[in-house]
């Protein structure tokens, strides 16, 4: 009956969406009460008072075999109380939820059947796993919209503000990134997260995009040729100033190395698509200003910089069809 | 031309997804990240061709903007390659053709390349 084809009847979109996202496991309650197929239903009448619960899953060796609830026990005290096994008194034919299930089936199912919890099963098991109600699956939607709600505020925090906020005759923010040497698969990382810091302080997409690239081209170097190095990034409300050290080999001829095609890259480097010694150029049209320093056995230090100012932007994209 | 097109051109198999509505105005067809990086005009609306089914493809992608990126000759990527993808957003094709017949395909049906929109600097 729960195939595929569900039509979800919550008319909410960001609850539907929830629902389909969150899985029965997070709403269903795992600490739930089970009693034996041999307690009595004397018994069952004081443990389903006592924890003001309206049902409990009869449980054998950790499978469900039935559900006894409080509609079972009404229905016991009008025959005349005779005491037996809540074995005979229980639903046998129980319907289910799977723990990995969307939480949306879980809502339809509610609406469906008109019952006040199901039990939920471990799917490669088939144990019972917990038992989910209503209120189960209210708590865990809330309790998501809420960490969504924090998210969305973080989000909404404007970085930018931090330079008005200041009360100083000149304010930079300085970011400090360590860099890995010959570990390819981390290359990027730094100029990934100056991007993203770049994009919190609203720094323009296209400035942003031309100092992640040259970043990225200096970091790559950095990774291809030192042990390690550091790029530290300086932002004021005019420019950002960048400088990248390493403790690498060198560059011997720094007029031959900017040369486009020319470099000294071990093939591996090449295989993983860079290294053809385009490096250096990139970084030269990337920025505004550059300059590279570099001793013979002892490592490279470059430093380059680009200015905030709107009219720097000079090649925003064109409708291009 | 929108994503789910590309992809029926492509024959591709989404990897990872986003929009079908996509919109490629550009396509770069490159298995060198740094000349991929040195097109300007590269943007969000754009496609990248390549054989480099390496993790490094993606931050391309990722530090250029490029909105999707299809893997030639059937490669499949790593999955830190993939990670990477649905961190940043980026959808990921994998096609069986070669880069020469894809780029060929979608040339004909009128996407244009870097060059030609002025992009390269």
């Amino acid at each position: 009956m729960w195939g595929s084809e569900v039509t979800p009847n919550v008319k909410a979109p960001k609850i539907r969406e929830l629902g389909y996202e969150l899985k029965v496991r997070e709403a269903m309650d795992k600490n739930m009460i089970t009693i034996g197929p041999d307690i009595s239903m004397n018994r069952l009448r004081g443990t389903l008072r006592s924890n003001r619960i309206s049902g409990i899953p009869v449980t054998e060796d950790g499978k469900l075999i039935g559900v006894i609830c409080v509609e079972d026990l009404v229905n016991w005290l009008m025959a005349g109380a005779r005491d037996c096994l809540v074995e005979e008194k229980m639903s046998k034919d129980v319907a289910t939820l799977f723990d990995d299930e969307p939480l949306i089936h879980a809502i339809n199912k509610f609406e469906q059947y008109g019952y006040f919890h199901f039990p939920v099963l471990d799917r490669s098991s088939g144990d019972l796993a917990g038992i989910i109600t209503r209120e189960g699956i209210i708590r865990s939607l809330l309790k998501r919209l809420e960490i969504d709600y924090r998210e969305e505020e973080i989000r909404h925090y404007r970085a930018s503000h931090v330079f008005e906020d200041m009360f100083a005759d000149k304010t930079s923010l300085t970011f400090q990134y360590c860099v890995v040497g010959q570990d390819f698969n981390r290359a990027g990382e730094s100029a990934s997260a100056l991007k993203k810091t770049l994009k919190r302080l609203e720094i323009h997409p296209e400035i942003a995009r031309r100092v992640a690239i040259a970043v990225y081209e200096a970091e790559m170097n950095v990774v291809i040729f030192a042990r390690g190095g550091e790029i530290t990034a300086e932002v004021d409300p005019n420019q950002i100033r960048i400088k990248v050290e390493d403790s690498g080999p060198g560059i011997p001829d720094i007029e031959k190395a900017m040369r486009p095609g020319y470099s000294t890259a071990p093939d591996w480097v090449r295989e993983l698509g860079f290294g053809a010694g385009m490096g250096l150029d990139n970084i030269k049209k990337c920025v505004d200003e550059m300059n590279i320093t570099s001793t013979v056995g002892k490592g490279t230090h470059l430093e380059m910089s680009v200015a905030i100012k709107k009219e720097s932007v000079s090649y925003e994209v064109k409708g291009t069809g | 031309m929108n994503l789910a097109k590309i992809k029926e051109i492509l024959r591709a198999d989404l990897i990872v997804a986003s929009s079908l509505e996509t919109r490629i105005k550009i396509v770069c067809a490159c298995d060198l990240m740094s000349d991929v990086l040195s097109c300007v005009q590269i943007q969000s609306g754009s496609l990248l061709l390549t054989n480099l089914a390496h993790i490094q493809a993606v931050r391309t992608a990722e530090m250029a903007e490029i909105a999707v990126i299809c893997f030639m000759r059937g490669k499949k990527p790593q999955s830190l390659a993939i990670d990477l993808a649905k961190k940043n957003g980026i959808a990921l094709l994998s096609s069986s053709l070669s880069l020469y017949e894809a780029s060929g395909l979608l040339y004909k049906k009128g996407l244009a390349g870097c060059a030609e929109c002025g992009g390269v600097k």
